[in-house]
Parts: C-alpha cells; structure tokens; sequence
C-alpha cells in the first residue's frame, strides 16, 4: 500500500531525511519509534503533504501513485488520514461540520452521494460512543478550548468517520492518561482491517501494549536503522537506543 | 508546496473574484452641475418642496461647514477631494413626481434592484421585510407602507417625512449628531438629498424588519443621505441597510449621518451590510465612505445595537457609536471590516457612559488581505455620573500574506472609579496550521479559508437579522475567498 524508497527530506538547512526506506501493506500496523529529532514526525507531516519541507530526493508510492506529487487534500480524498500530534483549534468553525465538509469532500471524490445531515449525525453519534465522547462535543469549536486528551479522542474519532485506507498517527499517545489511551487505542484497534495499513510514530513502548504492532522500525539519524516485530520495542525499552546507533556506526 | 499565502492559489483566485454589483443603469437623471455654494443648497431644498426651517437649518450647516477643515487624523490615505467637482444632487428622472406607488416605478429601476438580489415588489421572496430603496440621491420606492402604518409605524424617505411629519423632524433631526459635528457630518447637513425614516410609537413592536438600500448610480455624484430612526417609549425596531455602487475608475464620495434615538425601554438594532466598489486590484476607483453614526440612548433600560458587515468601499471611516443617556441602557457594536487589495479601513465605535448602569459591549473582526490596511479605532468614556459603568471590548485581527496591516487604537476615558472596563485584542495571521489541518481532512483550500474566517466572524454574523446573516456570509466569500487561516 505504502512505499517509501530512499526518501531524503530537507527542512529549512536542514537534512533530516536521509535515505528512509519503509513499506507497509494493508491490514498491517507499524510503529516508528526512535529517539528524539530523529525525523519521525516529519516523516508522517511530509506523506500528508505539510508544506515547509523539500524532498531532495527519493519517493513514495500509495497504491501505486506518487504520493508526494499530490496535493494534501487530494491525499486525504484518496484514503491518507494524518492524526495530528498537536490538533490546532479553529475557533468558530463547528467541530462537526469540519468532519461533515471533509467527509463529503472525499465521498464526492470517490463517486459517492454526500451524506445529509440526519445521516451523518447518526454516524457520529455513533463513533462518539466508540470514543466515550459526550453530546458537547457536537457543538463546539474545532478543538477549541479541548483537553489534550479531548483533541486526541477527537482525531480518532475523525479516523473512524474518514475511514481512512492508510492512516498515520503522530504521538497519538502523548498526553494521555492510562484512561485516556485505553480509550484511544480501543479507538484504534476497532479500526484494524485487512484493507486498512496504520503507521503510527511514539516515543514509548507503552502506547504498543495496548496497539500491537506488526511491525516496529526504528528511526535515528533520518534513517531506519533496525526493523523487527513487537519484540524489538521491547528491547528498546530495557535498553534505550545506543546500542542501536553504535551498531549502526560500527556496520 | 509554497508556504507564501501571496502565491496561494485559492487565495488569488479569491481576490481574483469580481464586484458584482458594479453595473450602471442607463436611466434618464436629472443632476445638478458640479459644484457647492448656496445657491445649489437652495435648489436641493427647493427640489425637495421643503419646508423654510429645513432650508435654514441646511444653510447654517453650510456656513459652519465652510469653517472647518477635512480631518486628517485617521489611519488612511485619502487622495484630496475636490467639493466643487462633485455633483451634489442626482434623480432618476420621473415621467411626473414622485412615484405613488411601486406600479409606477420606472420599470429600469426595479430591474436595476432585482439585479442586486432586492426585489421591490412587495409580493416578492423577501417578504415579511420592508424596504426603502435610495437611488443616487432619491427615494424610488418603500414598501410595505399599509402595513406598518397600520401598525402605527412610520417608515418612508426622509424628504416624504420633512413633507410629512415636519415636527417629529424637526424635533429629532441633529438631536445625536449636532450639525456642527464633524466635517463630513456638516457637509450632509448642509446638501443631504434623501435616507430613511422611521418612527415607532410607543409600546409597538415593529411587526417586520426594515431596510433600506442604498444604490450609487450617476457618476461623479456624492451621495448624501440622511437616516433618522426614533424609537418611543417600550418600541422596538430592527432596521438594515444594504449599498453598492458601480465600477468607476474615479473615487466617488459617500458622507452619510445615521440618527437614532431611543427613549425608555425602548430597542433599536441596526445593521449594515456595506458593499460599495471597493476600487479595483491597484486601488483605482472605489467609493470614499465618511460616515457618521450614532444613537443616543436617552430613556431608561433602552438599548442600541450596532452590527456591521464592511466589505466595500476603497476607503470606510466610520465609527457607530452609542451615547448612553438613559440609567441602565445598553449599547453594542458588532463589527466585521473586510479589506482586500488597496482597500483601507479606519472604523470603530464610541460609548460614551453618562447614566448610572450604563453597559456596553464591543466585538471588534478585522480582516486584512492584499495591501489593505484596517485599522480598530475605539474610544470608552466613562463620565462621573456612569456609576457602576461596565464595558467589554473585543479587537480581533485577522491578516492574509505579508503586504497587509491590521492596526487597534483603543482609547479609554474613565472617571468613576465604580466602572469596570475590559478589554482583550489579538492579531493572528491566517494559520498555515489551521490550513493544513483541513486540507488534511479533504476540504479544498477555498472552502477551508471560507470556513477560517467565517468561525473568526461568527461572534458577530450571530447578531445580524437571520435574513441577512446568509447575504453577509456570502458577500464575505466573494471579498476574501480562502483568504483566511
């Protein structure tokens, strides 16, 4: 589904992709894990096409298209959600009908009758249970005045809704409480699907005790220095990343 | 991938839209020769079949006028304005007199306002609203006029009120804003040609909402009208008014005065929605709009409300403002100023506090875009008599790109130490990450930034007619289309 060959990324002076090669295919979960500044979040903000960074070289395919050739919400039409690390407020505009416009924006996209009112208020009332979301959240703000843990239960609740093919989340589980992740990966796990890829980016071991991963990279010095399967964000809890790096330096 | 909102597509395609308003009726007028002495102040009186106090109250005017000097004191640049080039006086030629009845309008007239979306016939799909329609510097229809008077309200053009109801005129005419006021407050007094007037009496709710609109139409005229609005003990009224102007490459001016008063109890909600030419993409043409606007609140617990779209105009100066007479009144402004391109905008509001209280609310929506500069000008004076005063002032503002300016100067004036005043202001550019996060989400650029400075306007679409709130949204989409973040 998704295919990173040899991505070099630039930010400002600054290289800090430096050659990534990644392929997940659907129905998989993959975490990148890695030490900080070591290029993470850039590599989730640059597949949803956040502008401010120059690809300097390699590619990335999805479904076999250039993914970087798209524009972010042409992304978002054709199945590419990002959940944001930080979800900026927008004050003023409805936190629903955000969710309405995109929705039917990637509906019509694909063809598909947009959805009216009724219907969709059902199928959000619906995912706001999943959430554990109260009514509130229909009438306020784009994130305005929302918790972190609130933003967080938000932009799950906007995966469920976009049902993205390919999703990536960056840090879904900073900030939370043990409360708070238990019910955002329920969130996410709801949403495993053979048709569906998730590529999550955390610091800790912690956020993959409740989303097992298929698949765990780790991301240092803008590169992928050492894959493996759950086992390895295991070991990097015990044994930090030093040794992964020395490693890397001594190959 | 450019991240400089200059180059942003959807914002180009946004500034890139066109005035739609801005086509000129070929219609018969008849219009003075340029130029402002006594003599032309004696024709427009005359024209009008006025009564001798208005006439000597227009002459006083013009004396005092030739006095003063144009106020130079705004954040604007203002190309110098010739009053002897202006043609002060311009009518749609009419087979007879004034029409009778909408039947008898000419036909052109009402194309020319169902064009812009302001049916007169009062079968029409806005019914349940009563509009005055002002073209140039006339009076061409009001409707709904059985209706209301049935109800005991008085609503017609002002030179139909000095004809008609000479004492309530000369009661209430220059009673808030003095004809000695302001340069271009003394200038109206002196040529004013025709406006609105409405009076409520007492204990009556107006059973619809009013408006009237305003149409520049014949070019190198000025446009001059007079609104005076009283509304009596226990009344209230919701009044709107609406303009648009043609394209023209030269500047036209537009020196209006706005009267309102409310006596106990009483409520007046006004609203405007302003869409004279704003000039085109280098700043040529547009309409310079030196407005004065004020209402007293003279009677206990009134209140006045101010709400205002400001999307046209190349330069608006304008500032609402509320005297708060009255123990317990309450005045609002509500306020979104739109400038894009070379737009420039200096507006704002005054409360003044006399009554014990006394209450008053600011909200405050700047918008720049282009090389616009908008500019909050505010003042809250507190008197010694406004005991336990309270004012709350929000400025926020709003920039698209880099060439544009938002600037606040709030002043304050309070001499009770019982007053309690807030304020609170912001500036934000429009957010790459606010952007980002709905493009993310699928939405095009153009519906995002639509969406951005709709949220940002909401405090104030909220307070206007629902009829109108609609036409406000949209009339923003076309000033700005995803220019907002």
């Amino acid at each position: 589904m998704l295919k990173i060959e040899n991505l070099q990324v630039k930010a400002g002076d600054k290289q800090i992709l430096k050659g990534l090669n990644l392929e997940v295919k659907a129905g998989e979960v993959h975490a990148i894990m890695g030490p900080n500044g070591s290029g993470k979040s850039t590599l989730v903000q640059v597949l949803a096409g956040r502008e401010g960074y120059e690809v300097t070289g390699g590619t990335a395919t999805y479904n076999g298209k250039d993914l970087l050739a798209m524009a972010p919400e042409e992304r978002a039409r054709e199945g590419v959600f990002l959940a944001f690390q930080y979800p900026v407020e927008i004050p003023g505009v409805n936190n629903v009908y955000l969710l309405k416009a995109g929705l039917n924006a990637i509906r019509k996209h694909r063809g598909e009758a947009e959805v009216d009112a009724f219907e969709f208020l059902s199928l959000v009332r619906e995912k706001m249970k999943l959430m554990q979301m109260d009514e509130s959240f229909l009438n306020r703000g784009v994130n305005e005045g929302f918790s972190g843990g609130e933003k967080k239960r938000n932009e799950i609740l906007q995966m469920a809704v976009l049902e993205p093919a390919l999703a990536l989340l960056d840090e879904t589980d900073s900030g939370l409480d043990i409360d708070a992740l238990r019910v955002v990966a329920n969130g996410v796990n709801s949403l495993r699907r053979q048709d569906r890829a998730i590529l999550m980016v955390t610091h800790y071991q912690r956020l993959l005790d409740y989303i097992e991963p298929d698949r765990v990279h780790v991301l240092s010095g803008g590169q992928i220095l050492k894959s493996g399967d759950k086992s390895l964000a295991l070991e990097l809890e015990k044994r930090g990343y030093d040794w992964i790096r020395q490693g890397a330096a001594a190959a | 991938m450019s991240s400089n909102p200059q180059t942003d597509p959807a914002l180009e395609a946004l500034v890139g839209q066109k005035y739609r308003h801005g086509f000129v009726t070929d219609i018969e007028s008849d219009t003075v020769p340029p130029g402002l002495d006594e003599d032309v102040i004696r024709l427009i009186s005359r024209k009008k079949s006025e009564p001798e106090f208005m006439l000597e109250w227009r002459l006083k005017s013009f004396r005092h006028w030739l006095t003063m000097r144009e106020p130079h004191w705004a954040h604007l640049r203002v190309a110098p304005i010739d009053y002897q080039g202006i043609s002060y006086y311009s009518a749609p030629k009419s087979k007879a007199n004034a029409p009778k009845s909408i039947e008898e309008v000419d036909p052109k007239l009402l194309e020319t306002y169902d064009k812009l979306g302001i049916p007169l016939h009062e079968r029409a799909r806005l019914a349940g609203v009563a509009v005055d329609a002002v073209f140039d510097s006339v009076s061409v229809a009001t409707t709904f006029k059985e209706r209301l008077a049935k109800a005991g309200v008085i609503f017609c053009s002002f030179s139909e009120a000095v004809r008609n109801h000479p004492e309530l005129i000369e009661r209430y005419l220059g009673s808030v804003v003095a004809y000695t006021d302001n340069f271009f407050a003394t200038l109206n007094s002196a040529v004013f040609s025709d406006g609105s007037f409405v009076y409520v009496p007492k204990g009556v709710r107006c059973p619809m909402e009013l408006s009237t609109y305003f149409r520049i139409n014949a070019a190198n005229t000025g446009q001059f009208e007079r609104t005076l609005i009283v509304a009596d003990e226990g009344s209230y009224v919701s009044y709107l008014e609406g303009c648009t102007a043609p394209m023209r490459d030269e500047n036209q001016l537009h020196a209006a005065v706005v009267e309102l008063v409310a006596l106990d109890n009483a409520q007046i909600k006004y609203s405007t929605v302003q869409n004279w030419y704003p000039g085109d993409e280098q700043g040529r043409g547009g309409i310079y709009n030196f407005v004065t606007k004020r209402g007293e609140c003279r009677g206990a617990n009134s209140k006045i409300s101010w709400t205002q779209v400001e999307t046209g105009s190349a330069i608006t100066w304008k500032y609402p403002s509320c005297i708060l007479t009255g123990e317990n009144s309450v005045g609002e402004f509500y306020s979104v100023a739109v400038t894009n391109n070379y737009q420039q905008a200096d507006t704002g509001t005054k409360m003044i506090h006399i009554g014990r209280n006394t209450r008053s609310t600011i909200v405050s929506k700047g918008i720049s875009a282009g090389h616009a500069q908008n500019s909050y000008r505010g003042l809250v004076k507190i008197l010694p008599s406004a005991t336990n005063a309270r004012n709350f002032t929000q400025c926020d503002s709003l920039l698209m790109g880099d060439q544009c300016g938002a600037h606040t100067f709030p002043y304050m004036e309070v001499r009770t130490p019982t007053a309690s005043v807030e304020h609170e202001a912001t500036t934000s550019k429009i957010g790459d990450d606010q952007l980002f996060y709905c493009l993310s989400r699928g939405i095009s650029e153009e519906d995002a930034v639509n969406m951005i400075v709709n949220g940002f306007c909401k405090a104030v679409f909220k307070e206007l007619p629902m009829e109108f709130a609609v036409e406000a949204q949209n009339l923003l989409a076309v000033s700005l289309e995803g220019a907002v973040g």
